[in-house]
């Protein structure tokens, strides 16, 4: 075959244009993939935590360990996960007094001394609720934020065009927009961590171990044990949003 | 914390839609209720209206080309909007704005405006020399053919594509509804009447707007204003509002009646925070007095004079009262937590990127567009533009 040193300029250059064409179009593919380590197969999990209401002393090192560890913007109404107080006056049941204090980051003052006081006082650590069918993921127009196969919600903050629209369908008010970069920002589980088999920094810094993440997949993981053994519930269960953080001993008066 | 009562989830102090996103729903609601106006004539054969036609696709043309610029301004990354079109999410409402966006500007309305101008462009660029012949032989697109055939073809076009645009403007609107009736989130929105009321306080401002602009560029020409039509405009005015007010006293009554989880929240709200802008300037001010006033007008015949001034009062409250409401659904949905425990307050900045002073050029930038385009495509009819003085009565009135 005859080729002309003018032919092959304009063979290869298309070639050259086509591949860049096709490889930033893959990279839009590929969009929404998480970062997989070396190690880490994402069929084989499914991550959700459990929350034991009961052990929870609203310490607040688990707000400031997750502002540290991922570096959430330090000032108050930015939070990944907050803890709230709830006091409940048995005359009263429906409308519980609740206050968070900065999120509850440098833990509560002391409201109610249980010598004055009637009713009950509780502690109800929040987050990303993971959502299997998450009202947030439904609503974004570009699929900027989206589920892993592994069971957790993410945002890409580079395809995200910050239009809130998935913060105002949250039906827990777990997304906020980071002034820093305009994009939503909430909750990953710490996915950097978990993917390298370490805990999310709020369970590791957690002073009673009220919060436990767990492999729904793995069955040596000792949710199972737990799940087994305790009356579990999701927030909002009216929502339907498949919500994976299970409190137990939650109140019915927590929303 | 300064201006929260009661509890909020900590991430919901701070108002994640602003003035500006106020401002989108009212303005494709002029959009679609001018068109739906327009369509009146066209399509069910209205005559009467028929001096408010080229005027409402017009006007519609106007707010549409406005309505993505607030959501644009909104947006944390504007440069990244043309992803709804390339990656759009389809299980999400919002993705599919700019089709709808494009389907009724490129469409319905360029089409339908330009079929009906184009004897108009054909006979301009005829008349005109130098750099204006160029710019409308540019408009005609080339077509010069203005026999009384080709006329009829464009005619029977034009009615096919505002049959066509009809259902796109109650989706254009109703869509913009759904955005918010869809989010199961917030029981303040979360209705599926939520498009069908957009949807006819969309015709209710729509015409309001168009009667408005008719009658004040009426006697900005010192030309007569046709009583017949201003008439049967408000007539359709007041029969669209009285649909539209029975539709939101059902949703109203209807959530009182059934006091869900969330009523005791929302009933607070509407009692103090929404107070003014719900019970006084959106029900009494803005839906109630124009309805007593257009129903009047239905009932007692009174001078022309008087009558054209109470259509303006009723046209202008009217318009008052709809944006009252866009701003009691969209800030009213937003500063009652989802715990149902607390408020938040809006606190509006001014010269600030989403302030009142973006949203007011916002609001002022479509009468710019629509005198431009009133100058190269006069709505007017012939005989009224040429005998500005034939009946100065009916001129001062």
């Amino acid at each position: 075959m005859d080729t002309s040193r003018r032919d092959f300029l304009i063979l290869g250059s298309k070639m050259f244009v086509m591949t860049s064409v096709a490889a930033s179009a893959f990279e839009h593919v590929l969009a929404g993939t998480p970062e997989a380590a070396a190690t880490y197969n994402t069929a084989d999990h499914w991550w959700a935590m459990v929350i034991d209401i009961e052990k929870c002393v609203g310490s607040g090192h688990c707000v400031k360990a997750c502002k540290l560890e991922n570096g959430v913007i330090d000032e108050p109404y930015y939070f990944r996960t907050w803890v709230e107080r709830y006091h409940v006056d048995p005359l009263d049941m429906d409308h519980p007094k609740v206050d968070s204090p900065n999120g509850g980051i440098d833990g509560f003052p002391e409201t109610y001394p249980d010598s004055t006081t009637t009713g009950k006082t509780f502690f109800v650590p929040k987050l990303c609720n993971h959502c299997v069918d998450s009202p947030c993921t439904q609503v974004c127009p570009v699929g900027a934020t989206f589920r892993t196969n592994d069971g957790v919600v993410l945002i890409d903050k580079d395809y995200c065009l910050g239009c809130r629209y998935c913060v105002q369908a949250c039906p827990y008010g777990c997304r906020y927009i980071d002034p820093r970069t305009n994009t939503a920002d909430k909750c990953t589980l710490c996915y950097h961590r978990i993917t390298k088999g370490l805990q999310p920094a709020c369970c590791e810094t957690c002073p009673t171990g009220a919060r436990q993440l767990a492999d729904l997949k793995n069955p040596k993981d000792p949710v199972h044990e737990f799940l087994r053994t305790h009356q579990i519930q999701v927030l909002k269960p009216q929502m339907a949003t498949g919500a994976k953080i299970y409190y137990s001993g939650l109140d019915g008066s927590v929303r | 914390m300064h201006g929260v009562q009661g509890f909020m989830y900590p991430n919901e102090i701070e108002l994640q839609w602003s003035i500006l996103i106020v401002l989108y729903p009212y303005i494709t609601g002029l959009v679609a209720g001018a068109f739906i106006l327009a369509s009146l004539e066209r399509v069910f054969n209205v005559q009467a209206v028929r001096p408010t036609y080229r005027l409402a696709l017009l006007t519609a043309l106007a707010f549409l080309l406005v309505a993505p610029l607030p959501l644009q301004l909104h947006l944390g990354h504007p440069e990244r909007s043309f992803e709804m079109y390339l990656t759009p999410h389809t299980t999400s409402a919002m993705a599919m704005f700019g089709f709808v966006y494009l389907w009724y500007l490129m469409v319905v309305l360029l089409v339908e405006i330009w079929l009906d101008y184009r004897k108009e462009l054909v006979l301009a660029f005829r008349a005109s020399t130098g750099l204006t012949r160029r710019f409308y032989q540019v408009l005609t697109l080339g077509s010069n053919n203005i026999s009384p055939a080709s006329l009829r073809i464009d005619d029977r076009v034009g009615r096919i594509v505002t049959i066509i645009g009809i259902p796109s403007a109650f989706m254009l609107h109703g869509y913009v509804g759904f955005i918010f009736g869809s989010i199961k989130a917030n029981p303040w929105w979360s209705t599926p009447m939520m498009p069908i009321v957009f949807l006819f306080s969309a015709i209710v401002s729509g015409i309001a707007m168009v009667m408005l602009l008719y009658i004040v560029l009426n006697w900005w020409r010192r030309a007569a204003i046709d009583m017949v039509c201003v008439d049967t405009v408000a007539r359709y005015l007041f029969y669209a509002f009285l649909v539209d007010f029975s539709l939101e006293m059902l949703d109203l009554i209807h959530r009182i009646y059934e006091a869900d989880e969330s009523f005791r929240a929302l009933d607070f709200m509407v009692h103090t925070k929404l107070f003014v802008s719900q019970i006084v300037l959106q029900i009494v001010v803005g839906t109630l007095v124009p309805i007593a006033l257009l129903g009047a007008m239905q009932l007692v015949r009174v001078a022309p004079r008087v009558r054209v001034n109470v259509y303006l009062a009723a046209g202008i409250l009217t318009l008052i009262g709809i944006f009252a409401m866009r701003w009691n659904v969209v800030i009213g949905g937003q500063l009652f937590s989802k715990s149902f425990l607390g408020y938040t307050t809006y606190k509006l900045g001014f010269a600030t990127k989403e302030g009142l002073l973006p949203a007011i050029l916002l609001m002022i930038l479509p009468f710019g567009i629509l005198a431009v385009l009133l100058r190269i495509l006069p709505p007017w009819e012939p005989a009224a533009s040429h005998e500005p003085d034939a009946a100065p009565e009916a001129a001062a009135v």
